[in-house]
């Protein structure tokens, strides 16, 4: 089988549609048991599972299909509660999940055939739904023996009456067939849903022999289905088609408002429409010739002849409300399909070009306005602060564009708790706060694997056992928190558990063991906390109850710190640890505040800054009194050993984070400005204090301070001195 | 009488050329017989141009016969219920035949 581009761009997408109603499928199966809404969930998942079997049958991918069916069959029975939840089930119906994922990436893969080691594995999986399965036709046969029987009656009757409930009407697009859907698989795909009890070809539109292209498609199709599917089921099977076609799926039952939908939403042909109209029995062919005739006589008059629907009612066939409350249904439809419309997918290589060229834009303004200060050309300057305020704003909202919920990263957790949960034989319920606050993609795909290594952590050394929490007076299901929210320019995100919380003391003497400090001084919990981070620590036997806790805490640590967050860690004994990541909010761009210490520019992130004083006397000393408090300094020029002497008048620019505070020493201030951060070469990567660095307006590069190491470098000097 | 075995597919691959075939076919008697034995893949296109021909077929008033369908065949015209139309001597291949 080869595939031309076009059809490879529908299996891409194919792939991108499943892979995301998967994830969804999977976080509803874990909601399950605990969910709110549990008929809503239900669906949810029913929807989701439908919607793959539909649109695999598309594409003609029949192991999906049918691997597909078996999973929907088992949540059919579930959502007509012949089924009721247990997490037997979702253990069942979990790793169909996985394994659906796995058919779809063979797929994407190019594999479009099945694969017999594939099948064989997926047939396993369905053997242990098979119970669900046949629940259903015990339940069935036993209990409701007599409602079935009355119920089927009926519906012999209703069929005497009733020849089908829907009523499709089918004119494909004319460039279906270049683009590789062709129709008739369609309407073979429809009759899987039901029974197709009349159809019509229509080929009216097709031209003369001499105009008409043969690979631009005429037909239309007209088709009574008996089903019992839903309308959205039936709409789904013509989901990749939907678009330039002239589809209509109406219900039979509901005679006249679908009659009247029909003639407003299709102008085209109205003797099309009349023959559809006599069919379904709306109409009498008496009062369709007089429409058509009145009609006509217009157009002869008017230049815009009335929609026939409007002449029928008019002639008083059909009621002037019944034709508003479709007018009305049918804006919903169109709004509906504009809202769709409103999400563009973007490649995420185009976006951080963009986000690169808005980073060199912004230097280039930088350099254009400075350029702009020497002349002393007003209007040059004028100029250019406007440019600068727009380049400010299409800085934002190119940002904007890569901001995305973290929700997405914290769902993909529900299945890891339930996993680790599972292998560990403890009870742990994860609970999910602030899952929309939005936060840079870049940053989002890093900060996964730390992530999933501390709730691994907490999972399994936080949370004690069940036995355990009893005694300590807690509930015996563990909680596992991730929560995250926007503070100053940054967002946080917390991982907390309800479980043992850390050994302060043990802790400190194993720190005091290893030399990592010295004996005899009492820091403070967080930085006892802190030494976890250590490479190897606590690795020993001697913290039993720690043990692994610090194992791969060093690489956490060090993947937030290139992402130049801070984390830090709350732990109460019995009641639980709390670990808080700190990141920014993008990496590329920031707003910084430029000093300058003897010939050279020092750049500090502005959402470090607290102010800025002069130092007005200075004595060497290392600190100084800020309205009653004393603040450390740390001198740039020592810092960085400039030579040169000092200006006459000094400035302080205090900065702050994490509660701490301290005055950073500089020659000169220079304002603010904001500015793309370029990495360190590989060689610089360890130097400490510096984050980055930036090229200037004037050429000029200017390194950017890391100012949380800057201040906890200061902070720990004052505790060893 | 003129014979024309339409050999392989019907699909939107051969259409083009085979518009002009079937065409061209309709002008070289007034009684004309299209055999269908070894159509092996039809799709909507191969559908159009059937209508297509038997169209032009009927308004040039020349007779125009599709014989000896191929499964294939039959499936497709079943989908659309047009066995009717393209049906008057729906007669099976003998290896389709065979084959039930």
């Amino acid at each position: 089988m080869s595939f031309d581009k076009d059809m490879q761009e529908a299996l891409d997408l194919f792939n991108i549609e499943c892979t995301e109603l998967l994830q969804n499928m999977e976080t509803d199966l874990l909601g399950l048991e605990n969910s709110a809404d549990l008929r809503q969930t239900i669906n949810a998942i029913f929807r989701a599972a439908h919607t793959i079997k539909g649109t695999a049958g598309l594409f003609g991918l029949d192991h999906i299909v049918r691997f597909t069916h078996v999973v929907e069959s088992v949540l059919d029975n579930l959502r007509d509660d012949k089924l009721s939840v247990s997490s037997a089930l979702v253990a069942a119906l979990l790793p169909c999940c996985d394994h659906l994922n796995i058919l779809i990436l063979n797929v994407a893969k190019g594999s479009l055939e099945e694969n017999a080691a594939l099948t064989e594995s997926g047939n396993r999986l369905l053997d242990e739904l098979r119970p669900y399965l046949e629940t259903t036709t015990a339940i069935e046969s036993s209990d409701l023996v007599l409602p079935n029987h009355a119920e089927r009656i009926e519906t012999i009757v209703n069929d005497a009456i009733e020849p089908g409930n829907w009523l499709l009407f089918l004119q494909f697009g004319e460039n279906c067939l270049r683009d590789g859907m062709d129709p008739l698989s369609f309407i073979n795909y429809l009759a899987t849903l039901g029974d197709i009890v009349d159809l019509t070809t229509f080929s009216h539109a097709m031209p003369e022999a001499g105009s008409m292209d043969p690979e631009t498609n005429y037909l239309g199709f007209e088709i009574i289905l008996k089903s019992d599917a839903t309308k959205e089921a039936i709409e789904s099977v013509f989901e990749f088609i939907r678009e330039d076609s002239l589809i209509h799926i109406l219900p039979l039952e509901n005679r006249i408002p679908y009659y009247v939908e029909l003639i407003n939403s299709l102008t085209e042909d109205n003797a099309q429409i009349g023959e559809l109209l006599l069919k379904s029995g709306v109409i009498t062919q008496r009062e369709l010739e007089e429409g058509l005739k009145a009609q006509h006589s217009q157009a002869k008059t008017q230049e815009i002849p009335s929609r026939i629907g409007q002449i029928l009612v008019d002639q008083r066939v059909v009621q002037q409300p019944l034709v508003n409350a479709a007018l009305e249904k049918q804006q919903q439809i169109k709004d509906n399909k504009i809202r769709e419309n409103q999400c563009i997918r973007v490649d995420a290589e185009r976006l951080d070009k963009l986000i690169d060229l808005v980073g060199e834009l912004i230097i280039s303004t930088a350099t254009a306005s400075l350029r702009g200060m020497k002349t002393g050309d007003i209007a040059l300057q004028e100029a250019n602060a406007n440019v600068i305020s727009l380049v400010e704003e299409v800085r934002d909202s190119a940002l904007q564009l890569r901001m995305v919920p973290i929700g997405t990263t914290f769902s993909r957790f529900q299945r890891v708790v339930y996993d680790v949960s599972k292998e560990l034989g403890k009870d742990i319920k994860l609970v999910i706060n602030g899952a929309d606050t939005e936060v840079d993609k870049s940053v989002v795909e890093k900060i996964g694997d730390p992530l999933l290594h501390l709730v691994r952590n907490a999972m399994d050394h936080g949370i004690e056992r069940a036995e355990l929490r009893v005694e300590r007076g807690k509930p015996p299901q563990g909680t596992l928190g991730l929560n995250a929210y926007h503070s100053s320019g940054n967002i946080v995100i917390e991982v907390s558990d309800d479980g043992g919380g850390l050994n302060r003391d043990k802790i400190l003497a194993k720190a005091v063991e290893r030399g990592l400090i010295p004996a005899g001084i009492t820091p403070s919990d967080q930085e006892i906390y802190a030494f976890i981070f250590e490479p190897g620590f606590s690795t020993v036997d001697q913290l039993s109850n720690l043990s692994g806790r610090g194992v791969g805490m060093d690489v956490v640590k060090r993947n937030i710190t290139e992402l130049r967050g801070v984390i830090s860690i709350d732990s109460v004994p019995e009641q639980g640890t709390t670990l808080r990541i700190q990141l920014p909010l993008t990496l590329a761009i920031i707003d910084g505040f430029l000093a300058g210490v003897g010939d050279a520019s020092y750049v500090i992130p502005l959402d470090k800054v607290v102010e800025c004083v002069a130092l007005t006397t200075d004595d060497n000393h290392d600190f100084m009194e800020l309205r009653g408090e004393v603040l450390p300094f740390i001198r740039l020029k020592q810092l960085f050993n400039k030579k040169g002497t000092a200006e006459r008048r000094q400035n302080v620019i205090v900065v702050e984070h994490l509660g701490l505070k301290a005055g950073l020493v500089v020659d000169r201030l220079m304002g603010e400005l904001q500015t793309v951060i370029k990495p360190l070469g590989k060689l610089f990567e360890h130097v400490q204090g510096v984050s980055g660095s930036t090229i200037l307006g004037s050429g000029e590069v200017a390194l950017i301070l890391d100012v949380p190491t800057l201040l906890r470098q200061q902070e720990l000097s004052q505790i060893l001195t | 009488m003129q014979t024309l075995a339409i050999e392989g597919e019907m699909t939107i691959y051969t259409a083009a050329d085979q518009k002009t075939a079937l065409l061209d076919f309709l002008n070289t008697d007034d009684v004309l017989e299209i055999n269908l034995a070894s159509v092996n893949e039809m799709d909507t296109a191969g559908l159009q141009l059937l209508i297509l021909i038997k169209r032009e077929a009927a308004k040039l008033g020349k007779t125009l016969r599709f014989v000896m369908h191929s499964k294939v065949v039959l499936e497709i015209l079943e989908l659309s219920r047009l066995t009717n139309t393209f049906g008057d001597q729906v007669v099976l291949s003998p290896n389709e035949e065979s084959s039930r």
